[in-house]
């Protein structure tokens, strides 16, 4: 197995000023803050090297790694400009987390019109990942509420970018991964509530076909996710809970969250999680809900960020740090390529307790480089044992590419230029919009071999 | 000189009841880390507002986010305060705009380069008249302001850089020595008027202004909610994050002729 794509001594013991949230690989970087619209391009006067726009750094591989480059880390661009509280439409600035956007959208009958699994990511950040939620199905990906944004390039050009105005450089930004420009300000198409409930379901299975006749039930349901078992086999394979949520259509109150209090407190060792471990945790979950169906109100910071309660969660996987894998593979082999993957993953005995099954809607996302597609999404953690998790990882994204579907760049550590280029065979046309000054260790890695087409 | 809101600051109470108990507070230096960060919980507290600073496109955004994160009024002036012969004019604006003043909040300040500073005198001097002279001169008008009405609140930000001389960081910290003694002479004189003023001494914030530095630095918004307790309380002095209390106690008893051979 050739791990050119894979520094072998990517892995350095030193904690490195910016992590992603997998902690790998580690690199070390200068941190250059943003902390004004005007600041780029005239923070770069003086930097050697490449940069990179970078948020909280909440994508798990090096898609918001540049080693040995300039972090241009947004946080600090984090006001608020404008809101309508008729049409919903927030403006702010690139940094601001959507933490804070739901701080002040909630209490005003808003929220995110898509949100990812954790609300510490960056409004830049999600623009520039594409990000998507349990919503896609109804509402497509976080590209499609964003009516407009300002793209600073590093020869100091400003763009308003719009569905119709420098419309290439809008689909190109979005999901672009911060390569193509430093994003100040965007404006967010936030979505009205009546409270902060969310009227959920919880509903057993058993296999992918249990899984796709729930997703045929319930068509038109708002939020849908699967928690799937990927650590059992044969009478248990592929077993899960099928999740649904609406937002209760009841008014009640619309309090701001409060602060996360739990820290998940140091380094778990590296041995603690195995086999063993990983399986009584997911026949735990899988029977905690007693009956196979379940039925409740809940709030939505549990129903949306179950894991932001503890903070640093990902301690949880040692200094080692996690990868994550994240497929989506088209209808027409989406049953048997998950089948497919989810044997081999159980096989590998590697997999880890955070799958998540689930289902992208037709929508079509508007970025060039979008990760979602129609078709079946499964994404899950493996920590990290070197000379296993990685040559499963390789054989994993082989099958992806065999079954037509694709890896998702803010969650990869291992795909290879091959894989890649062949996922986004559009990266060549991409290629021109980056800024020349920007660049990732994710991009030099897929891009940085010649292609083997 | 421009106004945000569309409405002056009476107006604005006139037409909501509940921002009759709102704090009027002048903030100069508004776009300084620490002031912003401050600005934020004021804000979010209905507080009338009036900023000044000297980049008017950062001004504008930060004037923004703290009318839409709840401050009743939000003014705003363009100005480089080290023009201090312009300050009675812009005082005088400021606190007509609100109605009236509350709290002065002096925040603006330059930590300039000390290896330079010590070759080319301009550049100290630059660092001593922005941060010590101009705030003699603004704190002037606004101690008699505050004097006339028997009223008033005046939050200084000075730095526990002052406390003693550092070869690391000497001509910010003689300039913030000077500004704190001012302060604790005035402290003495007003007390007796009915007016406040409290000596903020933070220890290194993370802001853009300490960026460079690789040190331990304080959360700015832990730091911020400090000071707006500090000013709620009317502290005389506030060591922020209070551990440079008994740090800068230790520091300011070493010996000199041990001292001069630290590396500090």
């Amino acid at each position: 197995m050739s791990h050119s794509a894979v520094d072998p001594h990517a892995a350095t013991t030193a904690t490195p000023a910016f992590e992603s949230w997998g902690r790998y690989p580690k690199y070390d970087a200068k941190i250059v803050p943003l902390n004004w619209q005007s600041d780029f391009p005239g923070v770069m006067a003086g930097l050697r090297g490449g940069a990179l726009p970078v948020g909280l750094g909440r994508s798990y591989g090096d898609v918001c790694l540049l080693n040995h480059g300039n972090l241009l880390q947004t946080t600090g661009m984090d006001r608020l400009l404008d809101f309508d509280s008729e049409t919903g439409v927030l403006t702010a600035e690139a940094g601001v987390s959507l933490a804070k956007v739901l701080d002040f959208a909630v209490p005003r009958g808003y929220f995110l019109p898509v949100t990812p699994g954790t609300k510490y990511v960056t409004l830049g950040g999600a623009i520039a990942n594409d990000i998507h939620g349990k919503n896609h199905e109804a509402a497509g990906s976080f590209g499609n509420h964003i009516p407009s944004f300002e793209l600073v390039r590093s020869d100091g050009s400003r763009r308003l970018c719009s569905p119709t105005e420098n419309s290439e450089w809008y689909t190109a930004t979005i999901g672009g991964m911060g390569l193509t420009g430093v994003i100040t300000w965007a404006q967010l198409r936030l979505r009205p509530i009546v409270s902060r409930k969310i009227d959920y379901k919880g509903i057993q299975f058993h296999g992918i076909d249990e899984f796709l006749d729930l997703k045929q039930r319930f068509p038109n349901m708002e939020y849908t996710v699967s928690w799937v078992d990927c650590a059992s086999t044969g009478r248990n394979f592929a077993r899960g809970i099928f999740m649904l949520g609406e937002h209760s259509k009841e008014p009640g109150e619309l309090k701001p969250s409060p602060e996360p209090k739990l820290v998940f407190p140091f380094d778990m060792p590296g041995f603690a999680l195995n086999h063993t471990t990983v399986s009584l945790f997911n026949s735990i979950f899988f029977h905690k809900q007693r009956k196979p169906h379940v039925r409740k109100v809940l709030d939505y910071e549990p129903f949306f960020y179950p894991l932001d309660a503890v903070l640093h969660w990902n301690r949880m996987y040692g200094k080692r740090g996690l990868v994550q894998f994240q497929y989506a593979i088209p209808w027409q082999h989406a049953k048997e390529g998950t089948i497919a993957i989810l044997r081999e993953i159980a096989k590998s005995g590697l997999a880890s307790f955070l799958a998540v099954l689930k289902a992208f809607g037709e929508i079509p996302s508007l970025g060039m480089m979008s990760f979602p597609q129609a078709g079946i999404m499964l994404a899950l953690d493996f920590p990290i044992k070197p000379d296993l998790t990685f040559p499963l990882l390789q054989r994993l994204g082989e099958m992806t590419r065999e079954f037509g579907g694709r890896l998702y760049p803010a969650k990869d550590a291992a795909m290879t230029p091959a894989q890649f280029q062949a996922f986004y065979p559009q990266w060549e046309k991409f290629t021109k919009f980056r800024d020349p000054r920007l660049n990732s260790s994710f991009w030099e890695r897929v891009t940085g071999g010649e292609s083997i087409l | 000189m421009s106004t945000l809101a569309t409405q002056p600051a009476a107006a604005a109470i006139a037409a909501n009841p509940n921002a009759r108990i709102a704090k009027k507070i002048l903030v100069l230096g508004a776009t300084s880390g620490i002031a912003e960060a401050t600005c934020r919980i004021w804000a979010a507290e209905g507080a009338q507002l009036f900023l000044v600073a000297r980049n008017a496109e950062k001004l504008a955004a930060v004037a923004a986010d703290l009318k839409l994160r709840g401050a009743s009024y939000v003014g705003t002036a363009v100005a480089d305060l080290d023009e201090t012969d312009k300050h009675a004019e812009l005082l005088t604006h400021a606190v007509n705009s609100l109605t009236g003043m509350d709290i002065a909040y002096l925040a603006h300040g330059i930590l300039g380069d000390q290896a330079r500073g010590e070759q080319e005198f301009q550049h100290a001097a630059q660092v001593i008249y922005t941060n010590f002279l101009a705030p003699v001169s603004l704190l002037t008008w606004l101690a008699n302001y505050c004097v006339q009405r028997h009223a008033g609140v005046i939050a200084v930000l000075s730095s526990v850089a002052g406390e003693r001389g550092r070869k690391s960081i000497y001509i910010y910290g003689s300039s913030k020595a000077g500004l704190t003694t001012f302060l604790g002479g005035l402290r003495n004189r007003v007390d007796r008027e009915g007016v406040t003023v409290i000596t903020i001494k933070p220890g290194p914030v993370d802001t853009a202004m300490t960026a460079h530095m690789k040190i331990k630095k304080a959360d700015v918004h832990k730091v911020a909610a400090s000071i707006v307790k500090a000013i709620d309380k009317r502290m005389d002095t506030l060591y922020v994050p209070s551990i440079f209390q008994p740090i800068m106690f230790i520091v300011r008893h070493i010996p000199e002729r041990i001292f001069k051979r630290l590396n500090l």
